[in-house]
């Protein structure tokens, strides 16, 4: 690339440290103790850091609880995404068979419609099977995602279609060609999905305000909300209890950006 | 041939039917009976019957579905140019000035992934109006009169707009620069050669090239900005007064705490409807614009 400009590392860093105040903010005010939240100026390190918040909020709220609820449902979800997703995507991209264009149009056209307009039919279904307040409603409705088909689809129509053929002229069956052939070629299309599943299942908000009721239920998101309501003077352990919601999307977010970033480009603009 | 014909379709479906179940009971069929719902009555006080326009012609007389409209649109029409300014600054100044871009495209990156519930809730306080450090900081300045933000009726939609477009900024810097590096480098040496100046450059050459970006990102932050919820719902809870009150809030006051099913109904389609008209008009304005290379 042509030369680069130091000076222009000011802007970078003067928006860089925009971006990470309100982090550093909240770790910090986590670790104080209510008075010393608002105090100006702000005391970035607390003096006398306030640990036991870290151990106050798992006995205040059921935190514990509400964390494996969240990781029960994601990991589900993100399972059952990978399967039913990368099978339904090996048929619209590998196999002719006379429905396939109008069967996708269906699926993408339904990508256009957000979930806010469909939330209210979809409740109602599910509360007439018996679904609402339980975990079983955000799994179905989250574990068919179209999007899923869509990005997996793109990613196989990349895999040339004569590396397809021979395995069909050597014999190899359809599931034969999906487990050994696309699967293991996919796999940086499977990271993208698993890893957009993850944070979008950990981090939602309106599935689980809609569909769990009963407080055993809970989510992690719902038991900040609830936090804030019950406690809503205690600044530190609020502070606290986001932090904790948000260590697991950073140490995914950590291990495998490169994934984030390949999987945007690959769902938005090669599409 | 027609034997092969439908031994592939099995085995299509074979493929197919664990999602294509779930899809069509859980998301295609909702689709339709969305529509559906708009036309009946639907509420705890009496039976579901068919109103025909009656939910639409509610809407026209109902002042919160209305203040509910133009605080969509007031929150759109802000944040999608903020954002994009913003981001496409970003991108600029990060394909351009350094070595080292993937720690800062991580960190502009990570407000989009964290949970909007926990960011709002230290948005919150950093916006109280009293004892808040963003307010802490503007009398330092000499301000001495701050926004009251969320307590405020005028501050409150500014300040949700502000967290918004400083969540999403950095997601949409990333499109931009991926489609910064999709430009072909000679394209800049010939304008090098030709005596162009930097804003020439970007004027004829990044500007044009990046119009598919553009597009794609325009057409995203747009849906992504009516649907908004999550910051509203923790931050302002719609309020002060009805002054954040936006339709996603709306229909989902209606529909799950008011129990009116059939009017929340019509108010999603004329929100899917909204939705719709804003991205085909997109679309069909895109061949004015939108460059695509080949």
């Amino acid at each position: 690339m042509n030369k680069r400009r130091p000076y222009l590392l000011i802007p970078i860093l003067a928006s860089s440290a925009l971006m990470l105040l309100p982090f550093v903010w909240m770790l910090s005010a986590s670790l104080k103790t209510n008075v010393q939240v608002f105090q100006f100026p702000i005391q970035w390190i607390p003096k006398d850091p306030q640990w036991s918040n870290y151990i106050t909020i798992w006995s205040k709220i059921k935190f514990g609880l509400y964390y494996f609820n969240t990781i029960k449902l994601t990991v589900i979800v993100t399972l059952a995404q990978l399967l039913t997703c990368s099978l339904a995507a090996y048929a619209f991209a590998k196999i002719q068979f006379p429905e396939r264009n109008a069967l996708f149009v269906a699926y993408i056209a339904t990508m256009i419609v957000p979930f806010q307009v469909v939330m209210i039919p979809q409740f109602i279904l599910l509360r007439n099977l018996g679904l609402v307040n339980k975990h079983l409603a955000l799994i179905i409705l989250q574990a068919f995602s179209p999007f899923g088909v869509f990005l997996m689809r793109q990613y196989y129509l990349s895999i040339p279609n004569e590396l397809v053929e021979a395995a069909r002229i050597d014999g190899l069956s359809e599931f034969g060609i999906y487990r050994r052939i696309m699967l293991p070629l996919s796999k940086p299309a499977l990271a993208s999905l698993t890893i957009f599943t993850f944070v979008f299942v950990w981090n939602d908000f309106l599935g689980p305000l809609i569909y769990l009721h009963s407080g055993d239920l809970r989510t992690i998101q719902l038991g900040i909300r609830m936090f804030i309501s019950q406690y809503s003077a205690e600044y530190s352990l609020i502070m606290a209890a986001s932090v904790c919601s948000l260590i697991p999307v950073i140490i995914v977010f950590l291990a495998c950006q490169k994934y984030f970033v390949e999987g945007i480009s690959m769902s938005g603009l090669k599409g | 041939m027609r034997k092969a014909n439908s031994r592939n379709r099995l085995t299509a479906y074979c493929f197919l039917l664990p999602n294509l179940i779930g899809f069509v009971t859980f998301t295609l069929l909702p689709v339709l009976a969305a529509l559906g719902l708009s036309f009946m009555r639907w509420d705890s006080y009496s039976p579901i019957s068919f109103v025909g326009l009656r939910n639409f012609q509610l809407m026209l007389k109902d002042s919160s579905f209305k203040i509910a409209f133009w605080n969509t649109l007031y929150f759109t029409g802000l944040t999608v140019p903020l954002t994009i300014v913003a981001a496409l600054a970003l991108a600029l100044v990060l394909n351009k000035g350094l070595r080292s871009v993937k720690i800062f495209r991580s960190i502009h990156f990570f407000p989009h992934v964290a949970s909007t519930i926990a960011v709002a809730v230290v948005w919150q306080f950093l916006y109280h109006p009293d004892m808040g450090p963003i307010n802490h900081f503007l009398r330092a300045i000499g301000i001495g009169d701050p926004p009251r933000w969320t307590a405020s009726v005028t501050w409150a939609m500014p300040a949700v707009i502000l967290m918004s477009v400083w969540k999403s900024a950095g997601y949409y810097m990333v499109m931009f620069l991926a489609g910064l590096q999709g430009i072909p480098q000679h394209l800049y040496e010939v304008a090098t050669i030709d005596g162009a100046t930097a804003w020439q450059k970007f004027r004829s050459v990044t500007l044009p090239l990046l119009t598919p970006t553009l597009f794609f990102v325009l057409t995203m932050n747009l849906i992504y900005s009516f649907k908004v919820f999550d910051q509203i719902y923790i931050m302002t809870q719609g309020g002060p007064g009805r002054a954040t009150s936006v339709l996603v809030y709306y229909i989902y006051t209606q529909a799950f705490v008011n129990q009116n099913f059939g009017y929340a109904s019509a108010m999603a389609t004329v929100f899917f409807l909204l939705i719709l008209g804003v991205t085909i008009v997109q679309f069909r304005m895109q061949e004015k614009w939108v460059n695509y290379l080949d």
